[in-house]
């Protein structure tokens, strides 16, 4: 699909004035980008494969502000012809496939091909892809740039080489890079992407040779999407007239009918109808006009829902067990919504909220954003996944917030999007737009986790009481002995210490065995307040 | 009953009383203080005396309640802490002294075992009314807020001074803290009445006019709502030398109420009314009809407030202000809707009060009872 306009412009000068676009705005996030093109493909290429997905990720500090980034899965590895493309040309493979279609991380970048030229543009140097497709076969490392005058693969070299996968794919790229250990680096990021893959199996070398491990939770590849036609209501006017062109339908209304999700026999009658338009017209010699008038038409007509198996969510026990192996948590709840639908496009959105243990008692809860099983790392502001949680009201949910503002709390929250197509505020992709209906679905799922949550910390806090009461007894019943053994004694001043500490060590030990055969019984320390008039 | 017997014999109670809760420990039950309910629900207006008394509604202060355990936990410390001093013959300390020996942080706990003085204040009253034994037999002092003047001589015990109030020049005779019989002896006393003012103001014109030497009287001031020793000492005035009583108060809730409590007792202290309270004083002002017979001019009137009628209310409802002359009274006062300070006599002259108001009312008994 690497189409005739993008081979005209150098692919390179289109890189360089796109890279803010793209990603690789400075060399910090350029870093990050690398590694989550190279992982996303990775996770995406095992899953497409049936395999769960163990993914090795190690980066090293080279001289001079350079980095080498090595990314190495077990997916089904590529041969040679299909690796050149994947690799070695810009724009290429499933990225930028047209609306409908399935879930998918791919949707969410520019794709590895860049990566390579990110890392040939910002050091010289090739990127060396290693790639085996079974046991039989053996593996081979290919030493390839991408020719940016005419954005084709060059290999310069191709070895046998020693492996001990049967298969996969591995990926080493040098570039220009900066290591940061904020928010937004590399670890967060891995760490993150272990929660919501919680089959994948992630191991990551940090530049310090640090190595940190992600164990699988999950046994099972979560249910594959299956691709679906674009639904009608989806569909913008150009892409509904390019449509149009392109079709095999020989008629109109077997155009609607063939090319759309949802649009059975009656439908595309009742939109025709509306459109005033007649069905046994060949697509092509529809006019601008009558396009215009069908695409109209869509919008008031009712059509079922879109189908909604074209998504794959990771589901609320697998991603609550994922965060529990993530974070150290005394409280997980979460909550997978059913698929709904905005703008004609299927969306699920799933919420999970961690409490307690490791997490800061004080300060703003952790909120983690994904879209697609991919983290968000950037504008978390204008995200509508982050306004979602600000709009809520936490006191309700056991957490506390000023109207407007992130909660503040131990926990940590989790907000996954899944949906054929993410609508996000820019090309950056980093942040999820305000719809309505994902507006609403995202405040629903987060009420739901969050009176869960509720009922833990009233109870928690409860216990936390008792706590406190039994310790007030016994500060209490050390003064009550103390005063009731100077009551009893004779000329109380002139008594002996040790005798003292005898008899009210007596006595408190009793006040202490009352208090515990009370709280054994539950015979609960009643709470009755004198009476004041 | 001389003073080291009364010791001994609190030191006794306070000892049966720990006695009693170390038992109740020991059996692993949950220990308890009873004492009479000091509020209005418990007090009652004692028709025959004439005095505010408490009833013989009981409530208990356990340990074992969340409620009640930190009450409880004080009221052993003061108890306590009172049988220890009263062991060493130590000197009177005041309440607030009490406070500042028995305040200390508790072992574990970011609490302390009394944070304020009013949390100890109404635990030594507790006190006073379960063991039967006055504050000032504990060993404790009231802040003395009182002052007198007239023709009477008294000793000190404790100190053995003997003072003669009639020769204090213009501060008067502070009242001691105690005036117990102890403490206070009375000694020779020339004086036909007692004289009770409401306000400093008001008493220290009189002593500086020397109302108590032309009128052959005492003078006492209890600086607004009177403190126990000063009830006490007008008490003793009144039964030990048979001096009649007369309240000067202002025309409002207020000063009714002041009077109330010289004569009857309080509700909060009606343990006490048998021995602060004097059924025979006599309010001889400022009452309503003296607006009209002694004409005191409209400049001198202030409005009543809201509060200051539903206080009216409330003293026009309780038991001791039935009598049909204070109903009157009372209910003349709303109709008027204004109150009258007693210090606004002055304004016809400085003199007016004790030339001309005071001996009048008294010589024409128009007063109320």
């Amino acid at each position: 699909m690497a189409d005739e306009n993008h081979k005209q412009v150098s692919v390179a000068e289109f890189f360089e004035k796109n890279r803010h676009l793209l990603g690789f705005n400075n060399p910090s996030k350029a870093l990050l980008t690398s590694v989550k093109e190279a992982v996303d493909n990775s996770l995406d290429a095992c899953e497409d494969a049936n395999i769960l997905p163990e993914i090795e990720v190690k980066i090293q500090e080279l001289k001079r502000g350079k980095y080498r980034m090595i990314v190495e899965d077990n997916g089904p590895g590529l041969n040679r012809k299909v690796l050149e493309k994947a690799f070695g040309s810009l724009l290429f493979g499933s990225k930028f496939r047209s609306i409908g279609g399935k879930q998918g991380r791919g949707q969410q970048g520019i794709g590895i091909s860049a990566v390579i030229l990110y890392g040939q543009l910002t050091t010289g140097k090739p990127a060396k892809i290693t790639s085996r497709t079974s046991k039989e076969k053996e593996a081979r490392e290919y030493t390839m740039h991408i020719d940016v005058k005419t954005n084709e693969p060059d290999v310069i070299a191709s070895d046998v080489k020693n492996w001990k996968k049967e298969h996969g794919t591995r990926v080493e790229v040098e570039m220009e890079g900066k290591y940061v250990s904020t928010r937004q680096s590399p670890y967060e990021f891995i760490k993150q992407t272990a929660v919501v893959n919680p089959h994948a199996q992630l191991t990551y070398t940090d530049p310090e040779g640090k190595k940190h491990k992600f164990p699988r939770v999950v046994d099972k590849l979560p249910r594959k999407a299956k691709e679906v036609k674009p639904h009608p209501s989806g569909v913008e006017f150009g892409l509904f007239k390019r449509m149009s062109k392109d079709t095999s339908a020989r008629s109109t209304k077997s155009f609607l009918t063939n090319d759309f999700d949802k649009v059975g026999s009656g439908t595309a009658n009742n939109i025709l109808e509306t459109a005033k338009v007649e069905g046994q017209i060949l697509p092509k010699l529809l006019s601008d006009d009558q396009l215009y008038e069908i695409h109209e038409a869509i919008k008031t007509t009712k059509i079922m829902n879109p189908s909604t198996d074209c998504l794959s969510p990771i589901g609320a026990e697998a991603l609550a067990k994922s965060l529990e192996s993530e974070y150290d948590l005394e409280f997980t709840k979460a909550i997978s919504r059913n698929p709904t639908v905005y703008r004609g496009f299927p969306f699920q959105v799933e919420v999970a909220i961690g409490y307690g243990g490791e997490l800061d008692q004080e300060g703003s809860a952790k909120l983690n954003r994904f879209s697609n099983k991919v983290p968000l790392l950037y504008e978390e502001g204008s995200c509508a996944l982050t306004k979602g949680v600000k709009s809520i009201t936490w006191k309700s949910y056991g957490l506390h917030n000023s109207s407007g503002s992130m909660p503040t709390g131990p926990a940590v929250i989790v907000i996954h999007i899944a949906s054929t197509w993410v609508p996000f505020t820019s090309e950056s992709k980093a942040a999820v737009s305000n719809y309505p209906a994902i507006s609403k679905e995202i405040k629903l799922a987060i009420q739901e986790a969050g009176r869960s949550l509720q009922i833990y910390v009233r109870k928690k806090r409860k216990t936390g009481l008792e706590e406190e009461k039994r310790k007030k007894f016994k500060g209490y019943a050390s003064e009550v002995a103390g005063a009731v053994a100077k009551l009893i004694a004779n000329d109380s001043y002139k008594i002996k210490k040790d005798d003292l500490e005898k008899s009210v060590a007596k006595i408190e030990k009793s006040l202490l065995k009352t208090a515990e055969t009370m709280y054994l019984s539950g015979k609960e320390l009643d709470e009755v307040e004198e009476k004041d008039e | 009953m001389s003073k080291n017997k009364i010791r001994a014999e609190i030191v006794d109670k306070l000892k049966k009383l720990g006695e009693q809760l170390e038992k109740e420990i020991q059996k692993n039950k949950d220990p308890e203080f009873k004492m009479p309910i000091r509020t209005l629900s418990n007090a009652y207006f004692d028709d025959k005396d004439k005095l505010i008394r408490l009833g013989d509604k009981v409530q208990t202060r356990n340990f074992f309640n969340v409620g009640q355990s930190r009450k409880f936990m004080q009221t052993a410390l003061i108890a306590a802490q009172i049988k220890e001093l009263l062991e060493q013959d130590k000197p009177s300390i005041s309440t607030r002294q009490l406070y500042y020996i028995l305040k200390r942080t508790i072992e574990g706990l970011k609490e302390n075992t009394f944070e304020e003085q009013t949390e100890s204040d109404p635990i030594i009253e507790d006190l006073e009314v379960s063991i039967d034994a006055l504050r000032e037999d504990l060993g404790l002092e009231p802040t003395p807020d009182g002052v007198f003047s007239g023709p009477i001589k008294y000793t000190d015990l404790k100190t053995g001074d003997e003072i003669d109030c009639s020769k204090m020049g213009t501060a008067g005779a502070a009242i001691p803290a105690n005036t117990e019989p102890g403490v206070v002896e009375f000694g020779k006393c020339t004086a036909k009445y007692v004289l009770v003012v409401e306000k400093f103001a008001v008493w220290s014109i009189l002593n500086q006019l020397k109302y108590w030497k032309t009128n052959n009287c005492i003078v006492i001031t209890g600086k607004g709502q009177a403190g126990r020793s000063t009830r006490r000492l007008v008490a003793r005035l009144n039964k030990e030398l048979k001096l009649p009583v007369y309240i000067f108060a202002d025309f409002d809730p207020y000063g009714y109420y002041i009077y109330s409590v010289y004569k009857q007792g309080s509700i909060n202290l009606a343990f006490f009314s048998e021995k602060a309270g004097c059924p025979e004083a006599k309010y001889i002002g400022l009452k309503y009809d003296d607006v009209k017979q002694f004409k005191i001019p409209k400049s001198n009137f202030i409005r009543l407030t809201d509060q200051d009628m539903k206080r009216l209310k409330e003293i026009k409802n309780y038991e001791w202000f039935k009598k049909k002359e204070w109903q009157d009274e009372i209910k003349k006062a709303m109709d008027f809707g204004y109150k009258i300070e007693s210090d606004a006599l002055v304004s016809k002259t400085i003199e007016f009060m004790a030339d001309t108001y005071l001996p009048k009312v008294i010589k024409d008994k128009d007063w109320l009872d």
